[in-house]
């Protein structure tokens, strides 16, 4: 983690009548650092970044700025940006007025907030933009006009909620990058909610699994990818086969159609003397194996994925494996096999 | 989205027909009848000073009770959407409650409150030891303070349902990016909710403009227009009654022009995440507040209780008192067993339920075509409905009594003054812009792609029309016709001009109690009135569901 914690979030609890929404959860930023807060909707995601704001009132926990604790701090006084989902642009004023308004709210004078203004367009790629209508702007225009109007107030820490979520998927890989190639360029720190894993691979350099109000695990993210620290963040994280194993501390044996594979495995810290484990098959550590060694198979399901192909295959009674090929040739009902090419392979608490 | 245009056409020439002929013709006639002798009824019109004087006091009028019901409305919008405290949503409520009054009911309530001998008068006179009232209940100052009452219920809800659909992040989001609650009331929530109050100022520009009740009552010697045609159509000088409404009926439609300039500009229909935050008041003031909101409700809720306490006082008794001292049920028993006294509640009753049902007829019809075809002449049936609206309700009268006058089928007059059918007409005239826009925001709301798929599924149009569109329109037949039977029932202003003995409305009959200073009936009838109205409204609601509700699944 570059520095010490910019922002600090410490045992957060938020509860809405008898559902916790936000359970304990504690959170360091690093000044520079971007951080994702992921997870499914009702996660807890939006209510944390809303508690971070200010614009929900942690049950109990504290928020730390720069070692300030500003949890009682009201919205205005924090004066963090946010960027909302839907944009939360002002319709009635121009998308210079909406840039220069938290300048204008500081008592800025007017030639000062224009200046400033034009320059945090120019920044997001919307030099001469100024005199537009609100409702003249694109969808992507929008949401630049939104992080423009949030970073002119030079905000401590940059909050997105759901940044990306409502462009359409071309127009949303070019934004992601550029968005990160920006909060990198001004050397920002940035705190933002997202549910797309891609984003948040794409722009994190660090990601904040959150489940059910709780965090799963923090990390970036290749480590979460990797080496998850249970079911849940697999499960979540990329596409996983489950097959049971026995774990020595450092190898998984996992049984096969009655042959047993020994496996080099690594395992989070979490798991402690644990023997029985899921190893957890990523479909880009499978392929094919042309010389009929490995686990025997049937080919149940076979789906073009661009570059690569995506093959589901039956090894076992109970178990169908998913995994990755370039090659075009086999068929649905083709009988292959398949093994693991990459190892260590993750394996996790049953 | 083309249809069939002779499918449309065929519904659309009936009811262009039928407006044209009671909604325009009147119109014509009046304009018509205004240069009966050339220009010397606007020569004569221009050189009176009384018409000079009830034209600058029309409009004194019309801009006191704007700025009055906007001082009253905007600010009681805001501290009732914007800040929580006990018993906040109870007062939602009754802050609508002066709407439910009948405009004539309103005006007696205050009339026994507020006038020369009224309960709080004198309370004030004994209390301070005065020998004369404080206060006279006359005069411009006296119409503005009874329509302050009755018409801020327009502001308040037209600004209440702007800052209900104000999306909340933008609140969140100016607060986030430093902006302290005065700044953001100013930059972000006023401008946004400009559009709502400037068209609901409009309206109550309107409705004073044209308000007849309180001038008629309160004005004492005092000229307005809507007096003053009255008058001029009495004293039988029909080409200056004429040219006095010709003058009302287009300064009341330059200002629903204005209100459709404003309406269009209103292009701020926002949603998003997050819940409106209100402020949670803390400490002593929160203590106070409810407080403070009692009494609000206490005087707000003064007329009805006025009205009702003065039913059940015994005629004649009440003089020199505070209050009045004897109480008694005869006032309703006459009411109900002299059958001369009940006659004009059948008649009302009556006339309110045939012009209601004319009105979800035709209204349906009308309100089908222009949300959901499109065809020449969708722009002038659109423009018919909401006439009747912006023109006052006398200026309607005055046209329908001029174009009905005689049989004339060569002109298209039948005879309809002096007969039972002249009220119903002239209430089912006033009804057409309520019922219509009613039903065209319930048929707005519905998917305009189910009737298509209906008829894509082999239904007939009239199947396709039963089953999916009229109960879609429900919520706002419903609605629309509850507004339409409230106001025919207690409808006073073109009843006056046109009424015969014969078929006197409670209304008419409320006037000449009162002329016969025999305030107990006349209180007891309005009590009638209020309970016709209530019994109107819940029968709606049992019929269509509640009116707010959704018929659509929302998609996205």
């Amino acid at each position: 983690m570059p520095g010490a914690p910019r922002l600090s979030l410490d045992a957060l609890t938020r509860r809405f009548r008898d559902k916790v929404a936000v359970d304990a959860l504690s959170l360091e930023i690093g000044t520079g650092e971007l951080v994702a807060l992921m997870g499914a909707s009702g996660s807890g995601k939006t209510t944390t970044l809303r508690m971070v704001a200010g614009y929900e009132p942690p049950d109990s926990g504290r928020v730390w700025l720069e070692g300030v604790d500003i949890t009682n701090r009201a919205p205005r006084v924090r004066g963090f940006g946010m960027v909302f989902q839907h944009y939360a642009l002002f319709p009635h004023m121009t998308v210079g007025e909406n840039v220069a308004f938290g300048l204008e709210a500081r008592g800025v004078a007017k030639a000062d907030r224009a200046s400033r203004a034009a320059a945090a367009l120019a920044n997001v790629g919307l030099a001469g933009a100024s005199p537009r209508a609100i409702q003249s702007l694109s969808g992507g225009e929008q949401q630049r006009v939104a992080l423009a109007r949030a970073l002119v107030i030079e905000p401590p820490v940059l909050l997105l909620d759901e940044p990306l979520s409502n462009l359409d998927p071309n127009l949303r890989r070019t934004t992601r990058n550029e968005l990160r190639a920006m909060l990198r360029r001004l050397g920002l720190t940035a705190l933002f909610v997202t549910h797309d894993q891609e984003d948040a691979f794409a722009v994190a350099d660090r990601v904040a699994l959150m489940d059910s109000g709780k965090l799963l695990q923090v990390g970036a993210p290749e480590e979460l990818h990797d080496n998850p620290a249970s079911r849940a963040v697999a499960d979540f994280i990329g596409r996983a086969t489950f097959v049971p194993g026995a774990y020595d501390g450092r190898t998984v044996t996992v049984h096969v159609a009655g042959t047993a594979t020994t496996l080099a495995a690594r395992a989070p810290s979490s798991l402690g003397q644990a023997r029985e484990v899921l190893a957890v098959l990523r479909p880009d550590a499978l392929a094919f194996a042309p010389d009929g060694s490995g686990w025997a198979g049937v080919v149940t399901d076979r789906r073009f994925a661009g570059a690569q192909l995506v093959y589901r295959v039956r090894v076992d009674d109970a178990i169908e494996v998913e995994l990755q090929s370039t090659n075009r040739d086999v068929r649905e009902g083709d009988r292959v096999a398949v093994r693991v090419v990459r190892e260590p392979v993750p394996v996790v608490a049953v | 989205m083309k249809r069939d245009a002779r499918g449309s056409w065929l519904l659309a020439a009936p009811v262009l027909a039928l407006l044209l002929w009671c909604v325009v013709y009147p119109n014509v006639t009046i304009i018509a009848g205004s240069f009966g002798h050339g220009l010397g009824y606007w020569r004569e019109f221009a050189h009176s000073p009384s018409d000079r004087e009830a034209l600058v006091t029309t409009l004194e009028v019309a801009f006191g009770s704007v700025i009055a019901a906007t001082a009253v409305g905007l600010p009681l919008a805001f501290l009732l959407s914007r800040i929580e405290f006990r018993g906040r949503r109870f007062l939602q409520a009754v802050a609508t409650l002066p709407a439910a009054l009948p405009p004539l009911v309103g005006v007696i309530a205050f009339l026994f409150l507020y006038g020369e001998s009224g309960v709080v008068t004198r309370a004030v006179q004994r209390g301070l030891g005065l020998s004369e009232p404080p206060w006279r209940l006359t005069g411009v100052w006296a119409i503005i303070f009874v329509h302050a009452y009755t018409m801020y219920v327009y502001v308040f809800l037209f600004v209440s349902a702007g800052l209900e659909r104000l999306d909340a992040t933008l609140d969140e989001a100016a607060a986030g990016l430093g902006a302290s609650t005065p700044f953001r009331l100013r930059r972000v929530t006023l401008p946004l909710v400009t559009p709502a109050l400037a068209g609901s100022m409009l309206l109550v520009f309107m409705s004073a403009l044209g308000s007849f009740s309180a001038p008629y009552i309160f004005g004492g010697g005092l000229r307005v227009l809507s007096t003053q045609i009255v008058a001029s159509k009495l004293n039988g000088a029909m080409g200056m009654a004429y040219a006095e409404t010709t003058v009302l009926a287009i300064t009341a439609v330059a200002a629903l022009v204005l209100l459709r300039w404003f309406e269009r500009r209103r292009t701020y229909a926002l949603t998003g995440k997050g819940s409106t935050t209100r402020i949670a008041l803390r400490g002593g003031i929160a203590r106070v507040a409810p407080l403070l909101a009692a009494a609000l409700v206490f005087v707000l809720i003064l007329p009805h209780a006025m009205i009702v306490l003065v039913a059940f006082a015994r005629d004649g008794a009440w003089t020199t008192q505070v209050l009045p001292p004897h109480y008694t049920l005869e006032n309703f028993t006459r009411l109900t067993t002299d059958p001369r006294l009940w006659i004009p509640v059948r008649n009302s009753f009556w006339m309110a339920v045939l012009a209601t049902v004319a009105n979800i007829i035709v209204c349906f019809v009308a309100a089908y075509l222009i949300a959901r075809r499109r065809f020449r002449g969708r722009g002038l049936l659109q423009l018919l409905v909401v006439l009747p609206w912006a023109i006052p309700a006398t200026a309607i009268a005055i046209g329908l009594a001029s174009t009905f006058d005689r049989n004339a089928p060569a002109e298209l007059r039948i005879l309809l003054v002096g007969t039972f059918w002249i009220l119903p007409l002239a209430y089912f005239v006033r009804g057409i812009p309520l019922v219509t826009s009613a039903v065209e925001g319930s048929l707005r709301q519905m998917d305009p792609s189910l009737e298509d798929a209906a008829r894509g599924l082999g239904a007939s149009w009239w199947l396709a029309m039963r089953r999916v569109v009229i109960p879609a329109a429900r919520p706002g037949i419903a609605a629309g016709a509850t507004l339409a039977g409230i106001t025919a029932v207690g409808e006073f202003v073109a009843s006056i001009v046109l009424y015969t003995h014969a078929n006197r409305p409670i209304s008419m009959e409320i006037l000449a109690q009162l002329r016969n200073l025999s305030f107990g009936t006349a209180a007891a009838y309005s009590v009638l009135l209020i309970l016709l109205v209530l019994i109107i409204s819940i029968a709606a609601r049992m019929l269509g569901g509640r009116p707010e509700r959704v018929e659509t699944i929302p998609t996205a």
